[in-house]
């Protein structure tokens, strides 16, 4: 029996600030906006976090599918911000949204990718007929040291998925996983910013597994990019996206609708899912997605995404990635400051 | 960490706004009451969860604050009518220029404090306006 997407919701909080503000106090130069393709960023209020925003998003599918929450049997929230690094997320949001106490749940990590891992824990449990239906979050409020180069993309952003087997908005054909130890980001246990390897992130840890793992997908369905009506790669900045999927041969009209990253940032475990969101917000039944996740660590899940004809019922139900992006009350570097707790009162 | 428990005990009134109706009289109750004071013994009460939608009845806008609340300020607490009647105490996220009696709100999941860096988070609900937020385009 085919299994796939159900529903799914987004949540993404309302301030931004523009990387020239950021660009302004650290003195780079004002093309720094170009040169990343993001000319701004999410960030969230100074009373959210991974929980509150993966709570929004998680209640926004469930609203989006009229689903009961107590039909959720796992909740698997991924994220590289976890507020306790002992309580797992994915309790919080079972009782927020209502879930019955009858769930599995674990938090998982895998820098911007613990999201489709989640997807895929779930799509597994729903495959094997062992649980009804599974929600499956991405979610972060990533973190950037002032001034360091992340600082112009580490954004706030959730998205949630409910997997299931009945009345699919969109049906998971096929995933395909592909894994490295390769030191290309990370942070230590108890450091409030990540480090990261600088150019070292592109080629070998990015480009290198994004494209194994759309490669071995296509082999393995024996597909093509032009059998996909859309695509969606994830997106650390503007231009990486936008250049694996010219390597791969995708176009730039299949990964537009799902390219928000220059408007919100790169929202990391939330990144390729809320992409796949804004997509599915526009997709017809029938049509084809093909979805690139990538971790730093490093690893990429290539998904297979079939859109269904309940596409069409639940979209219309739960607010859209485009109502979230349009929505924005921008902050100066000050306030920006404050709300990331980056002063130490 | 003495108010763990406490907390605790309460979350579910403060995540999801879960009070108690008699259906009785159909006079509903938040925070949750175990007796119906209008129907005493023969009250028939039940749990309900309130949808959350409401009005501001009054308000005022916190400028200086306890260390937990420092970094929020200035925010306004407000006293909320919901729709099916009970009055709370919330705080409303918006500009103090924005706020005003008889604005309508609805509710948004938030951090309501923390026990300093080591302690709980204490999660639940707050409130934004109707107005000008990210709504469903149907429902």
């Amino acid at each position: 029996m085919p299994a796939g997407i159900v529903s799914y919701g987004v949540y993404i909080p309302k301030y931004r600030i523009r990387a020239e503000e950021i660009a302004r106090v650290w003195g780079e130069s004002e093309d720094i906006a170009q040169k990343l393709n993001v000319f701004e960023k999410s960030v969230p209020d100074t009373d959210e976090d991974a929980v509150t925003i993966a709570v929004e998003a998680a209640r926004n599918a469930v609203k989006r599918g009229f689903v009961d929450p107590a039909r959720i049997d796992a909740i698997y929230a991924g994220s590289e911000s976890h507020p306790y690094a002992v309580k797992p997320t994915g309790t919080i949001v079972g009782e927020a949204i209502g879930a019955n106490h009858e769930f599995t749940t674990a938090d998982l990590e895998f820098a911007c990718k613990a999201g489709t891992a989640a997807v895929q824990a779930c799509l597994g449990l729903v495959t094997a007929n062992l649980i009804d239906l599974g929600l499956a979050i991405g979610t972060d409020t990533s973190q950037g040291a002032p001034g360091d180069a992340l600082e112009y993309t580490a954004a706030a952003g959730a998205a949630a998925y409910l997997i299931g087997r009945e009345n699919l908005a969109a049906e998971i054909e096929e995933f395909y996983s592909f894994t490295t130890d390769t030191p290309d980001f990370w942070r230590r246990e108890g450091m409030p910013y990540p480090e990261h390897g600088g150019r070292f992130t592109g080629e070998p840890g990015y480009f290198k597994h994004v494209t194994s793992a759309a490669q071995g997908l296509m082999k393995k369905m024996g597909t093509k990019p032009e059998d996909y009506d859309y695509a969606v790669f994830h997106q650390p900045n503007g231009k990486f996206p936008v250049r694996v999927a010219g390597q791969l041969g995708f176009s730039k009209d299949q990964i537009e609708p799902g390219l928000v990253v220059p408007w919100i940032g790169n929202t990391y475990s939330g990144s390729s899912l809320i992409g796949l969101a804004a997509t599915l917000d526009v997709a017809r039944p029938g049509e084809r997605i093909f979805l690139v996740s990538f971790g730093s660590g490093a690893g990429s899940d290539a998904f297979s995404i079939r859109v269904e004809e309940g596409i069409e019922e639940i979209r219309d139900r739960a607010p859209r990635v485009r109502d979230y992006v349009e929505n924005v009350q921008y902050l100066d570097y000050a306030v920006y400051a404050k709300h990331k707790g980056k002063l130490r009162l | 960490m003495s108010t763990v428990p406490r907390f605790w005990r309460h979350i579910s009134q403060r995540y999801n706004l879960v009070g108690t109706h008699c259906s009785k009289c159909d006079e509903y109750y938040y925070p949750p009451r175990t007796i119906c004071p209008n129907c005493r013994r023969t009250a028939q009460m039940e749990d309900h969860k309130f949808k959350g939608k409401g009005t501001v009845i009054t308000y005022t806008t916190i400028y200086n604050a306890t260390d937990d609340f420092k970094r929020q300020t200035p925010y306004n607490l407000a006293i909320i009518e919901l729709d099916e009647g009970p009055r709370l105490t919330g705080q409303v996220i918006c500009s103090p220029n924005e706020i005003e009696i008889g604005m309508k709100v609805k509710p948004v999941f938030r951090i309501l404090g923390k026990e300093g860096d080591r302690g709980i988070i204490y999660y639940g609900t707050k409130f934004v306006p109707v107005e000008g937020s990210v709504q469903p385009i149907t429902l």
